[in-house]
């Protein structure tokens, strides 16, 4: 690999010595856009998919534009956010689904780790408990007929007037979406959804490390599980 | 001074005799318990800009052991916080007032932040019951800087204030370091309390684990022994970890070359016969060409910057990537880690060293690699009838002072220079801007800097004509705590660095990088009351540098260089590293 053969006793005039680039043996070898040396075997285009991710945090001031200012700026794809609080005082769970490569959704999930007010991250698996709100309010034109598509939703009637009719339809992704195509035949006149929230089924907890509150009592000061992985370099 | 003149801080104190001295400041209100938090951290040395929402502080300063440096701008603060940091070791920490005072420490703050700088920002805020009112000089310093920091703070209570003072400054260097900011509403800095803000304490959880995980260290070691053609790669966290000493006994242990980052320059010193400079834009041919072919890139303590990797489909295209990083988030964020070892440089560097048994055979590697150093030489020429050459005043500085002499630089071909021709052989005495590319680093960091070195360390300040005119309002504070300190300007009377893209990218179009007109610096220098040299040809050199150095304050240099100089080798921006052009017409 070395250049014996190449004269480096006089630089140029506006430069330095040494074999041109051309000259130079060049490694076969190439990474993927995310870094991964490409294995010829593997597929080499990283495939996208739907992650959501839950993170326990203090539910101090600001919290929330730290969380959607760190996606922005990190340019993290974020389908939706929900946030409320917990039954222990001073925490609140936010929910994100999120996406992005696989890699994408370790750096969401690693940068999160990492502001101060987040306590623990998690992402929850495909079983987890997921479900969304939505509220339409569509023309009281029909209300029989907006009647039977909120009850063939399990929906409920919040307010209905002469002129318009509120519902409100609870249920994972897909039966929101549905929900909203078949009232569209009413005229949907306004709409508001509140995003997915999730929790992990079964024993399984939705962030690591965390302990459900005490039965009855509210803790005086919440306690930060010690997971250094976690909060490694905050 | 007439006799109703007030007195100064040093003459109130000395005035007190010892009764005052190393007392801990008193505390009896918010801005007591802020100096008093600092004080219980270590702090001596703050920079800043008085303003009326931080006259609290400033007033409780007066009775604190503390010296505080009033700088010409806050920017200048800020940088010269960030730079007493990186060469003490210590974190750095800059005061301003709200609203203009906030927003000027704000390149400062974004500055460390990419160089994960451990700096303490505290700036002042109007009175709580205002803040929301657009009231005189509101800013909101926390919406600002919460992307350039680790953390920021808004106080709200005067009881807790000098606590959570405490806690920034411990969370800044806790893990991989980086600014904190305290915003300090006026009312709670007045506010009457008798706390004692007590020991600095990082927040609960920010504590990082510093041994890596043993099967991780293990399978790391199998790679690194089955290597043909292993590489260490030295980053500022190596520094950061002050884990210099590891990483040199490491190399040498098991003859694996080493090259650096720029941040890197000094983890091993780089007249070592393994040390091949810093890889990346403009490092040497040599480190770039041994980056490219190794087969096993041991990453201790960097983030795999864009400068440093050019290409990503092209970086260390063969290698199995080790990375050594205490922060989890940089593990396989640029690029893929084979083999990611998550903890503290110093400690795991020292559990691979003892893991391995059977080190790898790097004989012809090694060989290889100073081969290359012949291949791809960093000599110039100098013909005594041309301009002076960049290069020949940066080596001879270095010739002309020791080993432990601190190197501050602004952002531009000089910097580029100073960090190439420089033999960097100690950490903590190359100190520049990588990550932000801060034009008029160099003054501020070289009045940092001062503060920090020991009285025996020169301070050398290689500017760019450009730079300079940044921040040279800075010298006026040099000059007023006369402060020994030599400013190198490599004058190109250019933009040099976008002049010479432009050459290369933009058909020699020169738009807005020629000056056409500059300052005369030497004279400048002098109406500071600095010393000033100019200098135009070879033979002025040596007595310049003799005379700036000799000079027992601050100094400047204005070397008036070859217009049309460029830096190489240059790997151009996403180019792969190996097909670094060594004159503009490879690029
Ligand atoms: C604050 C800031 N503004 C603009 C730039 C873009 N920039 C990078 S290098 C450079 C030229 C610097 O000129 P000078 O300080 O004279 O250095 P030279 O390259 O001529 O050595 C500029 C404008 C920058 N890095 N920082
Ligand atoms: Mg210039």
């Amino acid at each position: 690999m070395s250049g014996e053969d190449h004269d480096n006793s006089t630089p140029p005039k506006h430069g330095l010595a040494g074999r041109p680039p051309e000259e130079r043996p060049h490694p076969e070898g190439r990474r993927t856009s995310q870094g991964i040396r490409i294995d010829p075997e593997a597929e080499a285009e990283p495939r996208v998919r739907q992650a959501v991710v839950s993170a326990l945090v203090e539910n101090e001031p600001g919290v929330l534009s730290r969380v959607s200012g760190l996606f922005s700026r990190r340019q993290f794809n974020i389908e939706s956010l929900t946030v409320g609080p917990t039954t222990v005082e001073g925490n609140a769970r936010i929910t994100l689904v999120v996406e992005e490569t696989e890699p994408g959704i370790e750096q969401v999930k690693k940068q999160l780790a990492k502001l101060k007010p987040v306590m623990s991250v998690g992402e929850l698996d495909d079983d987890a408990v997921r479900a969304e709100l939505v509220l339409m309010k569509v023309h009281g034109d029909e209300p029989d007929k907006v009647h039977a598509i909120t009850q063939m939703y399990d929906g409920q009637t919040l307010d209905a007037g002469p002129r318009t009719i509120t519902v409100q339809v609870t249920g994972n992704q897909s039966k929101i979406d549905d929900a909203i195509d078949a009232f569209r035949q009413f005229g949907i006149i306004e709409i508001a959804r509140t995003g997915q929230t999730a929790l992990a089924r079964g024993a399984t907890p939705t962030t690591p490390g965390e302990e459900p509150a005490p039965e009855g009592t509210i803790a005086d000061e919440p306690q930060k599980p010690q997971t250094p992985a976690q909060h490694s370099d905050d | 001074m007439s006799e109703h003149a007030p007195p100064t801080k040093e003459q109130a104190q000395e005035s007190e005799a010892s009764t005052s001295k190393s007392t801990p400041t008193q505390v009896t209100d918010g801005s007591t318990a802020i100096v008093r938090a600092l004080e219980n951290a270590g702090v001596e040395h703050a920079f800043g800009v008085q303003g009326g929402a931080i006259m609290p502080v400033y007033d409780a300063l007066w009775d604190s052991e503390i010296t505080h440096i009033t700088m010409a701008h806050e920017q200048g603060a800020s940088h010269a916080a960030d730079a007493y940091g990186v060469v003490s070791g210590t974190p750095g920490v800059c005061l301003a007032t709200s609203g203009p005072g906030a927003t000027n420490l704000v390149t400062g703050i974004a500055d460390a932040s990419m160089d994960s700088d451990a700096l303490i920002a505290l700036t002042g805020q109007v009175p709580s019951h205002m803040v929301g009112s657009d009231a005189f000089q509101e800013t909101d310093t926390t919406g600002v800087t919460a992307p350039i920091t680790k953390h920021n703070y808004f106080a709200s209570d005067s009881d807790t204030v000098g606590k959570t003072v405490g806690e920034a400054f411990a969370l800044s260097e806790t893990g991989r370091p980086g600014p904190t900011l305290v915003d300090l509403p006026k009312d709670v800095s007045f506010g009457e309390t008798d706390r004692d803000p007590g020991e600095p304490t990082p927040p609960p959880g920010s504590t990082p684990t510093p041994a890596a995980d043993s099967a991780a260290v293990d399978a790391a070691v199998a790679a690194i022994e089955r290597a043909e053609r292993p590489l260490c790669l030295f980053g500022g966290g190596v520094i950061k970890a002050e884990a210099c000493e590891e990483a040199r006994a490491f190399i040498h242990e098991y003859d694996i070359p080493a090259v650096t980052t720029m941040p890197g320059i000094g983890t091993v010193p780089e007249d070592d016969e393994l040390c091949l400079s810093w890889a990346g834009m403009h490092g040497t041919g040599y480190a770039n060409m041994a980056i490219t072919h190794t087969d096993c890139l041991i990453a201790v303590g960097t983030r795999f910057d864009d400068r440093l990797t050019g290409g990503i489909e092209t970086f260390a295209p063969e290698a199995e990537v080790i990375h050594i990083d205490i922060d989890p988030a940089e593990i396989s964020k640029n690029i893929h880690a084979d083999y990611p070892l998550i903890g503290d440089a110093a400690t795991v560097l020292e559990q691979v060293h003892d893991a391995i048994e059977t080190p790898p055979a790097t004989r012809e590697w090694v060989e290889q690699c100073s081969a290359w150093k012949d291949d791809y030489p960093m000599d110039y020429r100098t013909p005594e009838d041309e301009p002076l050459r960049p290069e020949f005043v940066v080596e001879a500085f270095d010739e002309a002072t020791d080993d432990d002499t601190i190197v501050t630089t602004g952002v531009g071909q000089h910097q580029m220079w100073a960090s190439q021709y420089w033999t960097y052989k100690e950490p903590r005495t190359w100190v520049s801007s990588h990550g932000l590319g801060t034009m008029g680093y160099g003054l501020p960091a070289a009045i940092g800097a001062r503060f920090a070195a020991d009285d025996s360390q020169d301070v050398i300040c290689f500017d760019g004509d450009g730079s300079f005119l940044m921040t040279m309002q800075e010298l006026s504070v040099a000059v007023r705590e006369n402060l020994d300190i030599t400013v190198a300007i490599l004058n190109n009377e250019y933009i040099g660095m976008v002049r010479q893209w432009q050459d290369a990218f933009f058909e020699g179009r020169h738009m807005a990088s020629e000056y056409n007109w500059m300052p005369e610096f030497d004279k400048m220098a002098e109406a500071f009351g600095a010393k000033g040299w100019r200098v135009d040809d070879y033979d002025e050199v040596a007595d310049a540098i003799e005379g700036a150095l000799e000079y027992d304050g601050p100094s400047v240099i204005d070397f008036h260089i070859d217009p049309r100089a460029n830096v190489y080798p240059m790997v151009p921006s996403g180019g792969a590293n190996g097909k670094f052009a060594l004159t503009e017409d490879q690029l």
